[in-house]
């Protein structure tokens, strides 16, 4: 244990420290050290003869006792203390520079304010910097184009299995659900006119339209989106990113292009994947409760579905693809030397891509609207 | 370090072998650090030395052989226990290994804020002070680990492994990009809390100064085990190849040239 004793004399004050002043022993001490600089007055000895271990931490707290009270005006010695421990001492106030207070927060009505001109701020500038990205990526793609070999195939193929095929299961699983609920649903609400049998058109259209491809667009930005945020953003963490510019190679080339492109290339057929395992789930349900066997259900089909249907659906693909990965990328390629900025980064990048993908889809149900379609 | 400790080892490595897969990095391995000694560990890059160190803080798990700290076979340990002599050490890793997330002070606060009971003005102090004593400025403190160079980072790496006042630090080439004076500072650093505080010091490093003037023995790592152990001028006698070409090679030389006509051996001088 440490400890500390006192004894007032006529002239002096007498401490005496005992046991070990090391760091897992010091926190009672530092409150009976504060009340030490109010116990009497004139000269004080502090004697460490009786002292066990000491630490840099237990130097310090004698450091800083001694300076304290030196500060008030008194006449202090250390006494009895072994050459090590004067010399630690030593070192440790030799190194008593107290490091410069965080800068003041100011006027906490100006701060608010600031903070939501600097958010503003900062949303335009990011929209603006995805606007330039996206620039880079058509010029990027516009070089593939001409020169194939540009593109890394193996990166390419690599993705592909990543995004593509490894999200499969899960994609057909969720649609086909998903055309489950979609017929319970339905089934219900039109037995109330005696229509049950347009389940399947609701099914059909809904799915084809709108729900796979969305649901689809949204499994892999969370899959996907965030894997390339987090990807790219722990490379860029590790200055692999830095290398690759310093090695002349290209990071829109290596890292971004082959990221989109396989995007591009695995989304829409997910999306397709998605729209036949919703029709099936729908097939399934309408096959169960409303005892419309599968064969009246694809005559259905052929009867109030058109092609039309499932392109409208599908043709958004590619462009829901590009949405994720470009923001996947850009994000990625924001992280800035934290390891927390990576975390905040691959959040906000699901997040701004499952919105970014409403939006999209939004815009294109006005276009078709007006077309017609 | 208490008196009694003396004379026993304070890390006991016996028959370690550690793989990765078919990889054999070290093959009945045996090395003794005792207490209050400075343990240089030399060897070629890619000899193992960073994974003998990872391996005995109980960061690899061993194939075969015991690791025995302050007495202690940590594998056997209970969790509580086992954090009891985890806070007995301090570890400076080879690339500094901070937090990124928290200022230099923070990280250097972080250890006695989660194991010591100690007031926020007392932390900060201390912090500040360890901050000061591993030669960095006091702006430092502030700063965040992507702010500092590669030299400041090992710095602040100590700093954080001295933040708890340990008994052992394990040391990864603390002087690797350094600038010479910083490095011979840093040495001196060494020396001095090893001397006050009867640290024990476990330290990997390729700086022939600072196996000179700190280290109280020196331990080859080759052929995946020790091959011998003993200070500066068994070394410079030994007649195995490897040793002979790293401590009489031309950089050796140099250094030899230029310590010869003042003073033969420093080490003999400090002890
Ligand atoms: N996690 C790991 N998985 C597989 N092999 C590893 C791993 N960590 C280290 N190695 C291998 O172990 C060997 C020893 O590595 P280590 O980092 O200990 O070298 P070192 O002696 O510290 O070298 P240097 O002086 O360059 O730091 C190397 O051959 C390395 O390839
Ligand atoms: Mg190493």
């Amino acid at each position: 244990m440490a400890t500390l004793e006192w004894s007032e004399q006529a002239d002096r004050v007498e401490v005496r420290a005992t046991g070990d002043w090391v760091i897992a022993r010091l926190a009672p001490l530092e409150a009976q050290l504060r009340r030490l600089l109010d116990v009497g007055g004139g000269d004080l000895h502090f004697d460490l003869g009786d002292l066990g271990r000491l630490d840099t931490a237990g130097a310090w707290l004698i450091h800083r006792t001694l300076k304290a009270l030196e500060k008030s005006g008194r006449q202090v010695r250390l006494q009895n203390a072994t050459e090590d421990q004067a010399a630690l001492i030593a070192r440790v106030a030799a190194n008593d520079k107290p490091h410069p207070a965080e800068p003041e927060g100011g006027n906490a009505f100006l701060h608010v304010v600031a903070e939501i001109g600097e958010t503003v701020l900062d949303a335009w500038r990011e929209t603006r910097d995805l606007l330039g990205f996206f620039g880079l990526t058509v010029a990027t793609l516009g070089r593939a184009v001409r020169q194939p070999a540009r593109v890394r195939l193996t990166s390419l193929v690599y993705h592909l299995e990543q995004v593509g095929l490894n999200a499969v299961p899960i994609v057909a699983l969720i649609s086909f659900l998903i055309g489950i609920v979609l017929a319970y649903q339905g089934a219900t609400q039109l037995r109330q006119f005696g229509a049950e049998i347009f389940t399947v058109e609701l099914v059909a259209i809904s799915v084809l339209r709108e729900i796979g491809i969305l649901l689809t667009a949204i499994i892999v930005a969370g899959r996907s989106g965030s894997a390339f945020t987090a990807q790219i953003g722990s490379m860029k963490l590790h200055e692999e990113v830095d290398a690759m510019r310093a090695l002349a190679l290209d990071p829109m080339e290596m890292l971004v292009l082959p990221r989109i492109l396989a995007l591009i290339i695995a989304l829409p057929m997910l999306g397709f994947i998605s729209a036949m395992m919703g029709l099936a789930g729908g097939a399934v349900m309408c096959w169960v409760s409303l005892d419309i066997s599968p064969g009246l259900y694809i005559e259905r089909l052929y009867e109030g579905v058109t092609l039309s249907h499932f392109l409208v659906g599908i043709v958004k693909a590619p462009f829901f693809a590009l949405m994720i990965g470009l923001i996947g990328c850009f994000e990625g390629l924001k992280v800035e030397s934290s390891a927390e900025s990576v975390g905040r980064l691959t959040t906000k990048s699901v997040v701004e891509s499952v919105f970014m993908v409403i939006v999209v889809d939004a815009f294109f149900s006005i276009y078709f609207a007006v077309l017609g379609l | 370090m208490s008196a009694g400790d003396a004379g026993r080892p304070v890390i006991s490595v016996r028959g370690l072998r550690t793989q990765f897969g078919a990889t054999v990095i070290h093959d009945g391995l045996d090395l003794d650090i005792f207490a209050g000694e400075v343990v240089g560990i030399v060897g070629g890059s890619g000899t193992g030395k960073s994974v003998l160190l990872r391996t005995i803080i109980g960061l690899n798990r061993p194939r075969a052989g015991t690791i025995a700290v302050f007495g202690q076979q940590l594998d056997e340990l209970a969790a509580a226990e086992r954090q009891m002599v985890e806070r007995r050490w301090g570890v400076l890793f080879q690339d500094g290994a901070l937090f990124s997330s928290l200022t230099v002070a923070q990280n250097v606060m972080l250890p006695m804020r989660e194991h010591l009971d100690l007031s926020e003005g007392l932390m900060d102090e201390l912090a500040a002070m360890k901050i000061s004593m591993v030669g960095l400025q006091p702006d430092a403190c502030n700063k965040y680990p992507s702010e500092l160079s590669g030299g400041m980072r090992k710095r602040a790496g100590l700093a954080r492994a001295l933040a708890l006042d340990p008994d052992i630090v394990f040391l990864d080439e603390p002087t690797a990009g350094l600038d010479p004076i910083g490095a011979a500072a840093f040495d001196n650093l060494i020396l001095e809390l090893q001397r006050n505080l009867g640290l024990t010091v476990f330290m990997v490093t390729h700086d022939l100064d600072s196996l000179n003037a700190i280290c109280d023995r020196i331990a080859v790592l080759a052929e995946k085990r020790v091959i011998v152990t003993g200070d500066m001028a068994q070394m410079l006698e030994h007649s195995h190849p490897w040793i002979r070409d790293y401590f009489h090679g031309p950089r050796a030389r140099a250094r030899a040239a230029e310590l010869e006509p003042k003073q033969p051996d420093p080490k003999q001088e400090d002890s």
